[in-house]
């Protein structure tokens, strides 16, 4: 058995120490470790986009990322979007735009939307849908996702 | 899906990485993009992982007459390259904004994506049209290997053991040149059932990368060559249906390239 490591992460703004093998995946330390159950392992294979997060604001698979590998790095979930005042604009946007059914691939929706409007604050569709292409949703095919993007994008700007 | 256990170091520096690589099942990661899936379906077993991440490796510098993309450059700063746009060098900036999705991108680097050479995979096929060479170094010290040489099959290069990609040269094509890469893409994966690159000078030089057909990129320098192209099939895509798609992509890189160098010649 390898030793276990801790590892420091910054997680939703707070330094956070989790304790991890070598080779535990960045998304067990956020759900097992952490109690960060919002971000979801759907397919384990680096397909789906249900596990991504921002790592120093990018967009990635944590279901295809050591722990270790984030260390020191700044990592948000989807617990860490919302404040005080409420849920953040892209989450009540897919809420006013029905961008979710099951609201299993959301939290990945989501955090793959905040990427890509912080490059673009004016994407088009044909944009939204190239930047959502590793995020799969079995439920609302994709149309409303797309709308609630783009209402989110005018609700930033 | 969990890897089988093993000992991580995080290179601290290209020596450090080169030794720690030294040791007998040491396994290089960079973006992770291919190799933690292979660690997590337990094709691969190494004992120990060495994580290049952290190493001063990215980037795009300009050396006379060519660019030096460090080996961990991600697809995703080569598609937002300027320095990639015009120039006859779009193909890599094509090439890297069609690569899988934005979060493979963020992640997945040009040398991990060369060194894994997958025979789907959309850089080789640049790689051959461009005459890009890879920056190799080792414990013994450096070499170049230009991308014609170094693909030897699937997933197989001219890597030797310890060996690591450093940086791609790029050597900038004459003024007036034109660039491009088309794929058809596997619906699913975003891989390439058939991808083309090509390049067009104003001497008149064509050359043409495939990928996606055989074990290994494939240079032609027509499209009258592509008869004697070798081509698998598979049940994505029969042998005949894949030729065919060989030749649309050809046509489409070889059309793009043209009014690009068209576009620079002005
Ligand atoms: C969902 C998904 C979709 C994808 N779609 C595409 C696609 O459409 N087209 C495409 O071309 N690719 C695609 N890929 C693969 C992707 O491009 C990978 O980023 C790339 O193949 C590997 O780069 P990496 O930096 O992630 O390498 P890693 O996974 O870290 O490493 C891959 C291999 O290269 C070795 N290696 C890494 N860096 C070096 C180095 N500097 N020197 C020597 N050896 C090294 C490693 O030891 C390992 O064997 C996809 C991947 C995923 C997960
Ligand atoms: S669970 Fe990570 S991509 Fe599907
Ligand atoms: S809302 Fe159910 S998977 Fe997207």
């Amino acid at each position: 058995m390898p030793d276990r490591e801790r590892v420091g992460l910054v997680v939703n703004g707070e330094p956070r120490l989790v304790e991890v093998e070598p080779r535990t995946l960045l998304v067990h330390a956020l759900r097992d470790g952490l109690g960060l159950t919002g971000t979801h392992v759907g397919c384990d294979t680096s397909q789906c986009g249900a596990c991504t997060v921002l790592v120093d604001g990018k967009a990635v698979k944590s279901c295809t990322l050591l722990a270790l590998q984030a260390e020191g790095s700044e990592v948000t979930t989807i617990e860490g979007i919302a404040d005080e005042a409420g849920l953040h604009p892209v989450q009540q946007a897919f809420v006013e735009h029905h961008g979710l059914q099951c609201g299993f691939c959301t939290p990945g929706m989501i955090l793959t939307a905040l990427d890509l409007l912080s490059r673009d604050p004016d994407p088009d569709e044909r944009t939204i849908r190239h930047a959502l292409r590793g995020n799969l949703c079995r439920c609302t095919g994709y149309q409303p996702i797309v709308e609630s993007v783009r209402a989110a994008a005018e609700a930033l700007r | 899906m969990i890897p089988a256990p093993f000992r991580y170091h995080r290179a601290t520096s290209l020596e450090d990485a080169l030794d720690a690589l030294a040791e007998p099942d040491a396994k290089a990661l960079a973006g992770g993009m291919s190799l933690l899936p292979l660690l997590k379906l337990r094709i691969g077993r190494p004992e120990l992982v060495v994580d290049l991440g952290r190493l001063d490796l990215a980037g795009i510098e300009r050396a006379n007459g060519s660019l030096e993309i460090g080996a961990l450059t991600t697809w995703d700063a080569l598609s937002r390259a300027e320095e990639l746009r015009g120039g006859g060098l779009d193909a890599i900036a094509d090439c890297a904004a069609g690569i899988g999705d934005l979060q493979v991108r963020n992640r997945g680097t040009i040398g991990g994506g060369l060194a894994h050479a997958d025979p789907a995979a959309d850089l080789p096929a640049v790689a051959v049209a461009l005459g890009l060479e890879l920056v190799v170094r080792s414990a013994n010290g450096e070499r170049t290997i230009p991308a014609c040489d170094f693909f030897q099959g699937p997933f197989a290069t001219a890597l030797s053991d310890g060996e690591l990609v450093t940086a791609v040269r790029v050597s900038t094509p004459p003024t007036g040149s034109g660039s491009a890469y088309v794929k058809v893409e596997h619906p699913a994966s975003g891989f390439a059932l058939a991808g083309a690159a090509a390049l067009v000078t104003p001497a008149g030089d064509v050359r043409i990368g495939i990928t996606g057909v055989g074990g290994a990129p494939a240079l032609v320098h027509g499209e009258d060559e592509l008869v004697e192209l070798e081509v698998y099939g598979d049940r994505f895509a029969g042998e005949e249906y894949r030729r065919h798609l060989a030749r649309v992509v050809v046509r489409r890189a070889l059309e793009r390239a043209r009014s690009r160098a068209e576009r620079s010649s002005g």
